[in-house]
């Protein structure tokens, strides 16, 4: 289980959280000017590297706020992003 | 030489195809290609010892009856190999259709069930909806009492499904191909593809530089990694899956129990182990050691479906990476570099199809084009928008 440092309640267990996938993906400026290519790639293509990742999570169990970690995905180590 | 299943030679400098990868997709693949195309100066390049990836680690649930046509054509095209292909290798693969059940435990599950009962049947595929008296019938130990936290109220049951023992069907299909001729080069990683003019050339590897017609990639965890090589992007995402066995116990399960709602499936292996996979870890992930509260659900889980597995042991757990999918339907076929194809995005569930993927894998690469039942599986349906939704059917049962 990992353990996971929430910016505003401290490190808690994985079991806490509820996981958001890669972080930094912006919602589209102006959707309706995408290509369908464009939009494919908004919504199906994410990062996927054997290494560190940006990534997002939720202290569903706790705090109920979002924030962002790096995340190594071959070693677990993490390093907090979001200051508070 | 003689007294082993297959050749593991020092690389040629050059071969007409390499298969990334060998798991059991990749051994399949380079078989039917030299069985079905008469395509035999083929290497398979695997960078640990071949089929120790998901191949090793899977609960080896097979089984056709997933919802929408596309996936009825290739799961039920593997199945139909399933039941010949001990005779087509010539050896034993443990295949034992013992019967598949997929159990309901909401209104909202047993209306998919019955649904997707229908569509099976539409597309010949054998399927039926038990209640669960038949449910108790077919597998007396699971319990049906209304009276627990998840009730059964029906369940799906293809009683074609069953399982197999993962190594025999690499070693089966792994022992034939190199009678063909087939490289199974092992400790040989690919650390580059070599692209120019939009077209592959070669592989680089720890083993040095390969030259190659063309370049199938079939790395199932790792292949958003290898694609990457090339410049492709691909709509998966890896995560650790793990999976458990208990101790050796006398035959007490007669069939294969699977359950979306509560997370667990349960088959008993020949041997006598109790085998039990769980879903995935949520974070993405190339780890093959997982978190122990995935674990501990499910046996949370199965403890509620089975109670007599109380007094049971874990004897060992373990993990692989899977790629996983936007739509939980796989990726095979062309990528917009030229010479090189892509397989990949079969999730937990990809044991099953191996020799489907083999035999319309291998025609993808012999001729260029896919195969009439991978054709739905392209790259390009996550732009089309033509997607093959089986999360009903597959997310997390195998
Ligand atoms: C715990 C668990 C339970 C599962 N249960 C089921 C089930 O019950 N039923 C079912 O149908 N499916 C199941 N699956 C899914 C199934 O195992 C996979 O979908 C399937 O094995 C993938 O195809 P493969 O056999 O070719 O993969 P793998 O055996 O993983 O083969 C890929 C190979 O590529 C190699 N590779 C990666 N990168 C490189 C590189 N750069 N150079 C050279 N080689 C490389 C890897 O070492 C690996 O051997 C399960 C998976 C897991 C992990
Ligand atoms: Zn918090």
């Amino acid at each position: 289980m990992l353990l996971i440092p929430c910016p505003w309640c401290g490190p808690r267990d994985e079991a806490e959280f509820h996981y958001g996938g890669q972080a930094h993906v912006a919602y589209p400026a102006d959707p309706a000017a995408l290509t369908d290519e464009e939009w494919a790639r908004y919504l199906f293509f994410r990062d996927n590297p054997m290494g560190p990742f940006s990534e997002r999570w939720n202290h569903t169990s706790g705090c109920r706020r979002w924030f962002t970690v790096t995340r190594d995905t071959t070693t677990n180590a993490i390093t907090p992003e979001t200051s508070r | 030489m003689s007294d082993r299943l297959w050749n593991s030679p020092e690389p040629d400098g050059a071969y007409d195809v390499v298969i990334v990868g060998g798991g059991g997709h990749g051994i399949a693949t380079a078989y039917y290609l030299a069985k079905n195309h008469g395509i035999t100066n083929v290497a398979v390049l695997e960078k640990g010892w071949l089929a120790g990836g998901n191949m090793a680690r899977n609960t080896t649930i097979i089984r056709s009856n997933y919802l929408w046509d596309e996936s009825a054509g290739i799961y039920e095209h593997a199945l139909k190999l399933w039941e010949g292909l001990e005779d087509e290798l010539g050896y034993d693969l443990l295949f034992s259709q013992r019967g598949v059940l997929n159990l309901a435990h909401s209104l909202q599950d047993v209306r998919d069930g019955v649904r997707r009962v229908n569509a099976n049947r539409l597309n010949g595929v054998d399927a039926e909806w038990l209640d669960p008296a038949q449910v108790k019938e077919v597998c007396p130990i699971v319990e049906t009492s209304p009276d627990v936290r998840y009730p059964v109220l029906g369940a799906t049951y293809q009683p074609r499904g069953g399982i197999a023992k993962h190594d025999y069907v690499a070693w089966g299909y792994a022992r034939a191909a190199s009678a063909l001729g087939v490289h199974f080069v092992e400790h040989c990683e690919v650390t580059g593809l070599e692209v120019s003019g939009g077209r592959v050339r070669a592989v680089e590897t720890t083993r040095g530089r390969i030259a190659a017609g063309r370049v199938a990639l079939s790395a199932a965890g790792h292949s958003s990694v290898v694609a990457g090589m090339a410049g492709v992007r691909l709509p998966v995402q890896s995560h650790t899956l793990q999976a458990l066995v208990s101790d050796l116990l006398e035959p007490v399960h007669p069939t294969v129990v699977m359950s979306n709602a509560v997370h667990v499936y349960v088959s008993q292996a020949h041997k006598g182990e109790l085998v039990m996979g769980a879903g995935i870890d949520a974070a993405n992930s190339y780890r093959r050691r997982g978190a122990f509260h995935i674990i501990e659900r499910q046996m949370a889980a199965a403890l509620e479906l089975f109670p007599c597995f109380a007094r049971a042991h874990v004897l060992r757990t373990w993990g692989g990476v899977v790629d996983v999918s936007p739509d939980a339907s796989p990726i095979v076929g062309l990528t917009p570099v030229d010479g090189l194809y892509v397989n990949c995005g079969w999730g937990t569930g990809g044991f099953k199809a191996t020799p489907g993927v083999g035999w319309c894998y291998a025609h993808t690469i012999a001729t260029g084009e896919p195969h009439p039942l991978n054709a739905p599986f392209t790259l390009d349906r996550f732009t089309t928008g033509a997607l093959v939704d089986e999360h009903g059917a597959a997310a997390v049962a195998h």
